[in-house]
């Protein structure tokens, strides 16, 4: 079983760490992991994505052309990948600041506030943890205590003091996912 | 010990760290930059030497005398730095001196792009610098095997006195996977042909690969390639899967390798008799075993590059002119998909 998940949005919005926390998540709970991000002449505000492969056997190729999973958090993320998830995935949008629809009938959607969540239960640069949490909702890849247990392993401790509103924002992504 | 979830280029520079590296001489480029910039943060707090050289060429040089010292000594680069280090290469190599260096592969020709490439196949397997010499050049295809070749690329440095290559491309440099490091080596002492002064010695040591009368040189030269002789008898590394009962196999290395590796297994899981066969030394290169496949019966080789064909010719060169060799590659900073291979794979499996 091999899941691909991509990560997408602009430069600051936590891409690469959010694509990190899945790959810790995976590592820590005996799968094998790769992480990979697009790189590049980067600045704050230009794009940014990360592809995440999580498997029961070795991997091979680290990028793949049809990913199972979509995390787009802003809308040139979610016009590059909405054509190219897999049949039969799952693509959770950040509608708060993506003003479109997609017409796919075969992947699952899920048009997650993420950034009002994020606002409301922490911070606006928690939008990344409402979105891991509403993809905990959606898929049983881990369950979302997992992922917050790795969350704090390997967050730096002086980071530490936010993870409460982490949760708490991760916490309330989820629930809207599942509730919706 | 426990897996870390690590980056590539600090990976590789961990380990050199581990493997007792006592100087890091180097000059940033991108796709490597977080090695050197990890060997600034490591190096001095174990008291060793860091220092950015104002250029490749200093660097190099700076490599050269370090390692004629008898300490392990590194740098790393990409492409373009590669190429201002030639006349430093050869130099090393002619005066038999061990050192290693590191290559995160980008887009060429030129300033290219910093996007993940193979596109120093040729100048690390066949033209880094003049005179008549091979490097030992190691090709891992995870960080896994990154980390385990720069531990043993220093040891064939140290055994055979000579220039050895890590070859990765940007996206083994920039991507993250679990590692397990070794453990911290004690510092090697220095060898008895280092320069540390004559102390107690009757004769002093010299390092150099000047040797101006015909006959001097060609002696040198001679016992050169014996000794290059003997790296191709000992030191061919390859992973070989599902070759036995090939009528295809798949030849790749790095992050080509990887992606091929997918390909096979998928292939393979459909019923197609495809195997992998991946250069782990790309010099010297798996020549007799490719040889033995052909001679077995595989008479379909794909190999697959992140460049326009480079192993290309010394595939062809190992299985000879009656063997079907294709290629399929790709230039300029794109890693190919599975799926491409497998479609290159299955339009030559169904010609007879």
């Amino acid at each position: 079983m091999e899941t691909s998940i991509v990560v997408s949005g602009f430069g600051g919005q936590g891409v690469l760490f959010a694509g990190q926390v899945l790959a810790y998540t995976g590592m820590d709970h005996g799968k094998e992991v790769t992480w990979i991000p697009s790189y590049g002449p980067e600045m704050r505000g230009g794009t940014a994505n990360c592809t995440v492969i999580i498997s029961d056997e070795e991997i091979g190729a680290p990028l793949v052309s049809r990913p199972s999973i979509v995390l787009a958090l802003n809308l040139p993320s979610f016009e590059k990948y909405e054509p190219m998830a897999a049949s039969g995935g799952l693509m959770i949008i950040n509608s708060s600041i993506v003003n479109a629809c997609s017409e796919r009938d075969d992947i699952d959607l899920v048009y997650l506030p993420a950034s009002d969540i994020a606002r409301k239960f922490g911070s606006i640069k928690m939008m990344n943890m409402a979105i891991l949490g509403a993809l905990a909702g959606k898929r049983p890849l881990f369950p979302l205590s997992d992922i917050f247990e790795s969350l704090e392993a390997h967050l730096p401790k002086s980071k530490h003091h936010l993870l409460d509103a982490n949760h708490k924002v991760m916490q309330a992504g989820f629930d809207e996912a599942v509730k919706g | 010990m426990s897996k870390k979830l690590i980056k590539g280029n600090v990976a590789l520079a961990e380990a050199a760290v581990r493997a007792g590296c006592q100087a890091y001489f180097g000059y940033p480029i991108t796709p490597q930059t977080e090695l050197l910039e990890h060997m600034a943060i490591r190096m001095p707090e174990l008291g060793r030497t860091f220092l950015q050289a104002e250029s490749e060429v200093a660097a190099i040089n700076m490599v050269y005398g370090a390692a004629s010292s008898g300490v392990r000594a590194m740098t790393s680069s990409s492409g373009p730095g590669i190429s201002l280090m030639q006349e430093g290469l050869s130099y090393i190599v002619g005066s038999e001196v061990p050192v290693v260096i590191i290559d995160v592969m980008r887009g060429g020709p030129g300033l290219g792009n910093i996007q993940p490439a193979q596109s120093d196949y040729n100048q690390l397997t066949k033209t880094a610098g003049h005179g008549d010499y091979n490097p030992i050049v190691l090709a891992p295809s995870t960080i896994q095997e990154g980390v385990d070749m720069v531990t043993l690329s220093f040891d064939l440095a140290d055994k055979y006195r000579t220039l050895v290559f890590v070859a990765i491309d940007g996206a083994i440099g920039q991507m993250m996977e679990p590692a397990e490091m070794p453990p911290m080596q004690e510092l090697h002492p220095r060898p008895e042909w280092a320069i540390t002064g004559q102390g107690e010695r009757n004769e002093k040591n010299i390092i150099t690969s000047i040797y101006l009368g015909a006959d001097n040189l060609g002696d040198f030269n001679d016992k050169l390639q014996a000794k290059l002789r003997a790296i191709e008898e000992s030191e061919v590394r390859y992973e070989a899967e599902t070759v036995d009962d090939a009528e295809l196999i798949v030849v790749a290395f790095g992050t080509s390798g990887r992606v091929a590796k997918s390909a096979v297994h998928h292939l393979r899981k459909a019923g197609k008799k495809v195997g992998l066969l991946r250069p782990i030394t790309l010099w010297p290169f798996p020549s007799k075993k490719l040889a033995a496949l052909a001679d077995g019966g595989t008479k379909k080789f794909l190999v697959v590059e992140m460049n326009m064909g480079q192993m290309l010719h010394d595939v062809r060169y190992a299985v000879g002119r009656d063997i079907d060799v294709q290629f399929f590659g790709r230039a300029g900073g794109s890693i190919p998909m599975p799926e491409e291979i497998q479609e290159k794979a299955m339009a030559m499996l169904e010609v007879n």
